[in-house]
Formats: structure tokens, C-alpha cells, sequence
């Protein structure tokens, strides 16, 4: 689709950005008191909650790993949380968004200590602008270090994209809808491991190494704002004992 | 009834025999209440609410579609509601099974038969175009108590809600029309011992269970029994009683978080 709009021009963004700056993002660590885990991230527009249930009992039985825990990741989005109000329940879209998630995840955790288990990664859109896939994730894998599971690291996503011919960091509504590239990636950021690509659009190769260079850039600023949130959470732990 | 369960249900027992509670609370005492009031941009009305530690977030989403053939003239209105498993380690993902339903169900009947919503004003064109009012129900933290937690955050975002309009090009915007809020409250029965607004413990110990939605007039709106248990007339009585003096209190913390 093409609009009139400029989303680029004088080096700004429509929403007054730098091509390499990422919007506001807010994290919370521990927000729920049923999950073992919980994390609400706000993210520009988005606002994200995600929850960690398990290690448990894998069921069905038949999706037991006899030798390893699995990762159920759960990507959903509320009625409530687009212009259109979005019809509740899976789709194909929340199915493969879970999919990508739940295999992102699971190459961090420690599986093999906890056999035919299951961990359960429930992330609830509840307002969508623009990034849900990696502020669902980034959100997700805070969770997971809230309810304690093992991890050889803290996950994180971040998007770059492509908007008026410029390559810039983490899309904003308009520019995912009218930009000419999206690209999300997500990142073990102690390794640079990536573990989730995706990427639709039109990029040149020369394009595309500059968009994932800044989109890695831009998961290891976002990795910084997770460790603070954690660290918060535990201070605050510590200094009420 | 597992080991744990049998134990925690001798103990809750024992203290409500002394008119106790486990969290210290009298028999008709509701927990902390907590409302939050235009909490996602997105939505045409939202409220976040807490009871306690149950927590619940509502939506309120407009389209324009058409009326019934019954009541042309009548915008339409419809509730569902999602126990997600983010909320409890029991939920499941899926289509809404018998408890979500029920919920939705509930607090449908505790908004549609008190007439809260003027449906009336909601017309665009007669036997044409109407408003729908989508009430989208999350249940995002169960501590027991999702009657009271989903209707109160419904009525909250209904009464934040703004007619979308300027965006169907049918018009300028407007707040939703609305009548004197009803304020719901649910009641348990174990063992002959009735206590308001249960906690999750208590909940699952419970022989029945009784929502009761007031209105300002002290006027009963609906009414939902639940569980396999019984009521006498006059602990029924009891309950609507004490729905009532909870349901003044809840009304006025109702008005201060929407700024009415």
C-alpha cells in the first residue's frame, strides 16, 4: 500500500524519531500473583503482558519429550486491543506468532533438566501498535527469568525496517503499515545468537545487513532496559527482607 | 478432595464458625477494590480492575451493523469473555468453555436487564444501521470472584465509553448513553456459613454460590445462583441485604474513578 504521507523527511520520522532511536519502552517485572512469572511491557503503543506457568506436566501426553521440557508459547491478541476489534480466539497469524516465539525461547532454556515437562509462555496483546511480536517476546523472556527457569540467557526482539528509502529502527503504526520493509529478529544478546528472523517487504542486500545491524543494535538497548527491570524486581525483594 | 484441599477447608471452616476469615476480613467485607479507568487507547471504553488480587481488564469496542428484526430501532449490544491461561494455572487456552460462558452470561444479564446502556439512542438508520457494543471481558489474575471483578470493570469502561462516530462517519462523537449503573456482588455457602466477596480458597470450598446486581434504588436487577448446594429464603434475604450496603459502596467508588 502507498500513501502520500512522508514518513521520512529532514532526517525525522512522522513521530519525530532518529532513524536509529527506538520508541519509549517500559518494563515490569513480577505484575501477576497467580503466575510464577509475569512481565507487563509497554513499547511505544503496545502494551504487553505475559505470564510463565511451569515447568509442569506436559499434556497432552503425546507432546511429552521424554528427554527435554517443551515450550508452549501463546501469542494472543484482545478484542479490544486494534482499531477493528479483532475477533478473540487463534488465528493463523497468533498461531505463527506463538510458533516462532515458543522456538525463540526454547533455545535459551536449560531443557533437558526438566524431561517431559512443559512451560507455558501465555502473552496477551492488549494493545497493539505496531512490534507485538517482539514486545511479546522481550516481555516473554522476562517472565521466564521471574519464574526462576534456567536460562543460559535473557532473549530479547527488536525490529528494523525500511521507510521512504531509509532503513530505521523499530517501525512505528504508519511505517509498518506504509513502509516498504519489516524486519524482526530476535537475539541472545550474550552471544548475538539470532533466534527468531522474519522479515517481509523489499530490502537490497546492502539494505538488509544495515537493518539487521541496527536492529541487533537496537535488541541490545532493549536488553539493557530488561536487566534493569529485573534488577529492580530483586532490590525491591531484597530491601523488603 | 486432595489432602491439601481437606485441610484448607477444616481451617476456613473452623474460622468462619467465629465469624473469621482467613484474610482477616468480616463475613460481608469485600476485598480492596481498585479501578482504573481508560486504560487502552485502542478501545472506544476500558477499565482495569483489581478485587484483592483478582484482576480483570475490560473493552468496550463499537461497530456499526445491523439492528434485529424486533427492535429496529435498538442498538445491540453483546458480552464475551476469555479466562485466559495467563490467569490461573487451571485455565486453558481455547474456545470459551462452560465457566467462561457462564461469566459472559452473568454479567451480560446484570448490564442488559438493568437497561444500563440506552440501546434507544443507538440507532443510526431505522431497521438499517446500528451501534454494536462489543464488551470484551479479560480475566487476567484469578484470586477468586470474577462476577463482581468482570461486571464492575464492564460497567467502568461502559460509563468511559465514547460512540466512535466521527471514525464510521456517521456523525460526531458522543459519550455512551447510560443509565444509573446496577453494581453486582457475589456471595458463597459452606457449611451453612455465608461469606461475601470469596477469595480463590474460598471459592473452591463453596456449597453455593450467589451474584446479586443492585441498583441505586436498593432495587435487585439479576440474580445468578451457582454451584450444587442450597440457599434458605432467608439466608437468600441476607445476601441481598448485604449485596445492597456492598453494592452503595462499590457505586460510589464506581462514580470517583470514572470522574462522575
Amino acid at each position: 500500500m502507498k500513501s502520500d504521507i512522508k514518513l521520512f523527511e529532514n532526517g525525522k520520522r512522522l513521530d519525530g524519531r532518529k532513524p536509529d532511536e527506538l520508541r519509549p519502552i517500559k518494563i515490569e517485572v513480577g505484575v501477576l500473583h497467580r503466575a510464577e512469572g509475569s512481565c507487563y511491557l509497554e513499547w511505544g503503543g503496545n502494551k504487553v503482558l505475559a505470564a510463565v506457568y511451569g515447568p509442569r506436566e506436559a499434556v497432552p501426553r503425546h507432546t511429552q519429550n521424554p528427554l527435554r521440557a517443551i515450550v508452549n508459547a501463546r501469542y494472543n491478541m484482545a478484542a479490544f486491543s486494534v482499531d477493528e476489534r479483532k475477533r478473540p480466539g487463534p488465528d493463523r497469524r497468533s498461531r505463527e506468532i506463538s510458533k516462532v516465539t515458543s522456538e525463540a525461547l526454547e533455545h535459551t532454556i536449560l531443557l533437558e533438566k526438566y524431561p517431559r515437562a512443559a512451560i507455558d509462555v501465555n502473552i496477551e496483546v492488549l494493545e497493539a501498535e505496531a512490534g507485538t511480536r517482539c514486545a511479546g517476546l522481550t516481555a516473554a523472556s522476562v517472565a521466564l527469568v521471574d519464574a526462576g527457569i534456567p536460562m543460559k540467557d535473557i532473549p530479547v526482539a527488536c525490529a528494523a525496517g525500511k521507510i521512504d528509502g531509509q532503513v530505521v529502527l523499530d517501525l512505528g503504526k504508519e511505517e509498518d503499515n506504509f513502509g516498504e520493509a519489516d524486519l524482526p529478529i530476535a537475539i541472545a544478546p550474550r552471544t548475538g545468537e539470532i533466534l527468531l528472523l522474519q522479515m517481509d517487504g523489499h530490502l537490497t542486500n546492502e539494505e538488509f545487513d544495515k537493518a539487521l545491524e541496527l536492529a541487533i543494535k537496537g535488541c541490545k538497548d532493549v536488553s539493557e532496559i530488561q536487566k534493569k527491570a529485573i534488577t529492580k524486581r530483586y532490590e525491591k525483594e531484597a530491601e523488603a527482607n | 478432595m486432595s489432602i491439601t484441599a481437606s485441610i484448607k477447608k477444616d481451617f476456613l471452616e473452623k474460622l468462619a464458625k467465629e465469624n473469621k476469615r482467613a484474610d482477616g476480613r468480616k463475613l460481608d467485607e469485600f476485598r480492596d477494590i481498585e479501578i482504573e479507568v481508560n486504560v487502552i487507547s485502542k478501545a472506544e471504553g476500558s477499565a482495569r480492575v483489581k478485587i484483592g488480587n483478582t484482576q480483570v481488564i475490560t473493552g468496550i469496542k463499537m461497530d456499526v451493523g445491523e439492528p434485529y428484526p424486533d427492535s429496529p430501532e435498538s442498538g445491540v449490544m453483546t458480552t464475551a469473555a476469555e479466562l485466559i491461561p495467563m490467569a490461573s494455572p487451571d485455565f486453558e487456552a481455547g474456545p470459551p468453555r462452560e465457566n467462561a460462558i457462564e461469566l459472559a452470561r452473568v454479567v451480560d444479564r446484570g448490564i442488559r436487564e438493568s437497561e444500563i446502556i440506552e440501546v434507544d439512542k443507538l440507532c443510526i438508520e431505522p431497521e438499517e444501521k446500528v451501534w454494536i457494543v462489543f464488551i470484551d471481558i479479560h480475566v487476567l489474575d484469578y484470586d477468586g470472584n470474577l462476577f463482581d471483578a468482570a461486571s464492575l470493570a464492564a460497567l467502568a469502561a461502559l460509563m468511559t465509553t465514547t460512540v466512535p462516530a466521527e471514525r464510521f462517519e456517521v456523525g460526531k462523537d458522543y459519550p455512551l448513553p447510560l443509565k444509573e449503573p446496577p453494581v453486582s456482588c457475589t456471595s458463597i455457602k459452606f457449611n451453612d456459613v455465608i461469606i461475601m466477596d470469596p477469595s480463590l480458597d474460598e471459592e473452591e470450598i463453596a456449597d453455593a454460590r450467589l451474584t446479586v446486581a443492585t441498583d441505586t434504588k436498593g432495587d435487585i436487577r439479576a440474580m445468578q445462583k451457582g454451584l450444587n448446594g442450597s440457599f434458605t429464603v432467608d439466608e437468600i434475604k441476607k445476601i441481598i441485604k448485604a449485596s445492597i450496603d456492598n453494592g452503595k459502596k462499590i457505586r460510589e467508588q464506581l462514580y470517583k474513578s470514572v470522574g462522575k
